[in-house]
């Protein structure tokens, strides 16, 4: 990681399992201010896993341990001094698989900045809405029916959803779980504008299948194999001269 | 293998195939046929039970009254202070204009008994109620006393020998006299639902025992609905999966198995016996079915709390939620229409049991509907276990009207949880 990029992130020596069954082995990777850093590998590489990591949603996994160090600008997230309710109002995340919550479209996105006391009242609540269903391309489709649960919308239409709600709490951080999975080709293209967009303020993690995908939207790039970080580095790097023979193996069998 | 694949290919035509097939067939049939069997079994035994119940029961919804003018003379009727009138006297007066002869016979005290025992408070009820003066008659509708009611109904027949009769034949004849004149109707049987319990069947009713169950259901939802969400919560979200939750788990579930009867000893010797609470109160009675409640609700809410999807827990964490925030916001109005559902079920239970209760002093002799829920007072299973024990023959209809009206209640409630199930729950 070049020196004038400050790191937001840092993993170091992560490993984790579930129950028996190890799923990361002495991850290392940093996340850089500012920038994307997207993962890539083969699916059950452990790329969730990680991400997960970040702002520590593998809490709410029973048998999951996660050993090793995770920071936060410095500062150790599984330190006890941390709270974790504000670590993932820092470090926000769009999930694998589309989870509105069984409610209006509109509280789905109000919900995060109610309870972090973010918008003083009504009007500037609106806008906060109206303003992250816009930046995630889904207020055109939405904004007459803004009463009726996000649970009845398209596929891609809750992912989206997913997304603005995510960005509405302005974490400092935002974790995304292959955020264009269910996206057709246009919603795929605003998605990625908007992860461009946000990169001036936030710094984003984006696990994806699609190596044109994190080619197009990431500074730096990690290839996992089967729990273990193979190769990291500045995406055109990566993707024009692989140093490891399965990173190589991967990209050129999915390109090509 | 190539010949197992030809002998498949053979077999599924020939002949030993289509004789597999009939036999395939035919269990087919035969097991649904079983199956339809013994539902056809449970719903005609059920069919049975209910309609013997409706044959018992129904002529309990009506009661016959009697048409009588009281005249208010000055000897019977005490103008100045009416409350010190003497009402028998009314009544007797009532009687003989309408049964002249029975004066001469010396029989007018059998024809008053035509009257229910009560007549005396209707009247002085509907007099003190208006404003009457020494000359005025009264014309009231009042309950025939249970053997006339019986006759009228025809439960006592009139060519049983007149031995074996509750009514002699002039009795009979005296009664059908008073049919005849068009005095004798048998209107709905309001007092079923709107009295209290009495020594007098023609009287008797179930509202002591409405509101006595009542007040029991609602100390018992108080209770165990706050009570049953808590523990189901901190047991399905708080609590470590250890040898000591496992030990409580095993425990409630348990407890979901105990013997009604248990309970009410329980609450005998721990709520009256060392609390010194008041017998026969529904204070008590809710108290001891709650602990009953309890473990429906308990484990009704763990499976509701259990069925809402880890997806949405994630996404509220994912936003920054904490845990309560997770909980209340989230998990629990989802689980909701389920925790409802097994309230009601569970309630529905309560509302049913008698042993308890009966230990409990809720099988007392109580003539008036309870004021609060200290009060003594009998419960519907009561109410119907006491009637049951009494021999009149108007107790007999009316235990079975009582349990009418419990099955009543009972399918209300459980309408109303199948209603909420359908209409509440979400889907994800
Ligand atoms: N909750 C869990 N319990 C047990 N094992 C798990 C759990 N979640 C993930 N794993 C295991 O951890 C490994 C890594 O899973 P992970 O979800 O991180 O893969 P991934 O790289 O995100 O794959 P995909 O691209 O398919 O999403 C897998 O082998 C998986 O079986
Ligand atoms: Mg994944």
């Amino acid at each position: 990681m070049s020196e004038q990029i400050k790191v937001k992130m840092r993993g170091e020596n992560v490993c984790v399992h579930y129950g028996e069954k190890q799923a990361l082995f002495d991850v290392n990777l940093d996340i850089g201010t500012n920038q994307v850093t997207s993962l890539i590998g083969p699916s059950g590489c452990g790329k969730s896993t990680f991400l997960r990591c970040l702002n520590r949603m593998n809490d709410t996994i029973d048998i999951c341990r996660v050993t090793g160090d995770l920071t936060l600008d410095g500062q150790n997230i599984y330190d006890r001094a941390i709270d974790v309710v504000e670590l993932r109002a820092r470090v926000g995340m769009v999930f694998q698989k589309p989870n509105p919550f069984p409610k209006s479209i509109y509280e789905n996105v109000a919900y995060g900045p109610r309870i972090h006391g973010l918008t003083r009242d009504k009007t500037e609540m609106d806008e906060v809405v109206e303003n992250s269903l816009k930046r995630a391309g889904i207020w055109e489709e939405v904004k007459d029916r803004l009463d009726q649960p996000g649970t009845g919308l398209s596929g891609g239409q809750q992912q989206r959803l997913c997304i603005a709600r995510a960005i509405a709490t302005k974490p400092e951080v935002l974790l995304m779980d292959e955020p264009c999975s269910a996206l057709d080709p246009i919603a795929t293209a605003i998605i990625e504008e908007l992860i461009d967009e946000l990169r001036e303020n936030f710094t984003i993690a984006i696990v994806t299948h699609s190596m044109q995908q994190a080619a197009r939207v990431s500074q730096k790039t990690a290839f996992f194999h089967l729990g273990k970080l193979i190769e990291e580095g500045d995406t055109e790097e990566i993707f024009t001269n692989p140093q490891n023979k399965k990173t190589q193996d991967y990209i050129t069998g999915r390109i090509g | 293998m190539s010949d197992a694949s030809m002998t498949t290919q053979h077999a599924l035509q020939g002949q030993a195939a289509e004789r597999r097939r009939r036999a395939r067939h035919a269990a087919d049939t035969r097991l649904r046929l079983y199956g339809i069997g013994a539902i056809t079994l449970a719903i005609g035994l059920l069919g049975i039970l209910i309609f013997t119940i409706i044959l018992g029961g129904h002529t309990a919804f009506t009661q016959t009254h009697v048409r009588v003018q009281f005249p208010l003379t000055a000897e019977s009727y005490n103008a100045e202070e009416p409350a010190r009138s003497n009402w028998r006297g009314v009544i007797d007066d009532a009687m003989a204009e309408i049964f002249p002869d029975a004066v001469e016979g010396g029989n007018l005290r059998t024809r008053t008994q035509i009257l229910t025992n009560n007549t005396q408070f209707f009247v002085r009820d509907a007099v003190l109620a208006g404003d009457y003066e020494v000359g005025d008659t009264v014309t009231l509708e009042v309950p025939a006393s249970d053997p006339y009611d019986q006759l009228n109904k025809g439960v006592i027949k009139r060519d049983t020998p007149e031995e074996n009769r509750r009514l002699d034949n002039d009795e009979v004849a005296a009664f059908d006299s008073l049919v005849e004149n068009g005095q004798v109707s048998r209107p709905f049987n309001w007092g079923l639902f709107f009295n209290a319990d009495s020594r007098f069947p023609e009287i008797a009713g179930l509202s002591g025992a409405i509101v006595g169950s009542f007040y029991a259901l609602m100390v018992c939802f108080l209770i165990s609905f706050p009570v049953g969400i808590m523990a189901a919560t901190y047991l399905e979200e708080f609590a470590p999966k250890n040898r000591l939750t496992d030990l409580i788990e095993v425990n409630i579930n348990n407890l979901a198995a105990v013997p009604s009867i248990v309970f009410g000893l329980l609450g005998l010797a721990v709520f009256l016996q060392i609390f010194g609470l008041p017998r026969s109160a529904p204070l008590v009675g809710g108290m001891v079915l709650s602990l009953m409640t309890l473990p429906t609700i308990i484990i009704a809410t763990r499976a509701a709390l259990k069925a809402v999807p880890p997806s949405i827990r994630e996404a509220a964490l994912g936003v920054g939620a904490s845990k309560h925030q997770v909980i209340t916001h989230h998990v629990l109005p989802l689980a909701l229409p389920g925790i409802l559902t097994g309230t009601i079920i569970g309630l529905a239970q309560a509302l049913g049991e008698t042993a308890p209760l009966l230990l409990i002093g809720m099988n007392a002799f109580i003539t008036s509907p309870p004021g609060g829920i200290f009060d003594a007072s009998t419960a519907l299973p009561t109410q119907i276990y006491i009637w049951a024990d009494s021999p009149e023959r108007g107790f007999v209809a009316r235990t079975s009207a009582g349990i009418l009206v419990l099955l009543g209640f009972l399918i209300t409630m459980n309408a109303i949880a199948i209603f909420l199930r359908q209409r509440l729950e979400r889907r994800w």
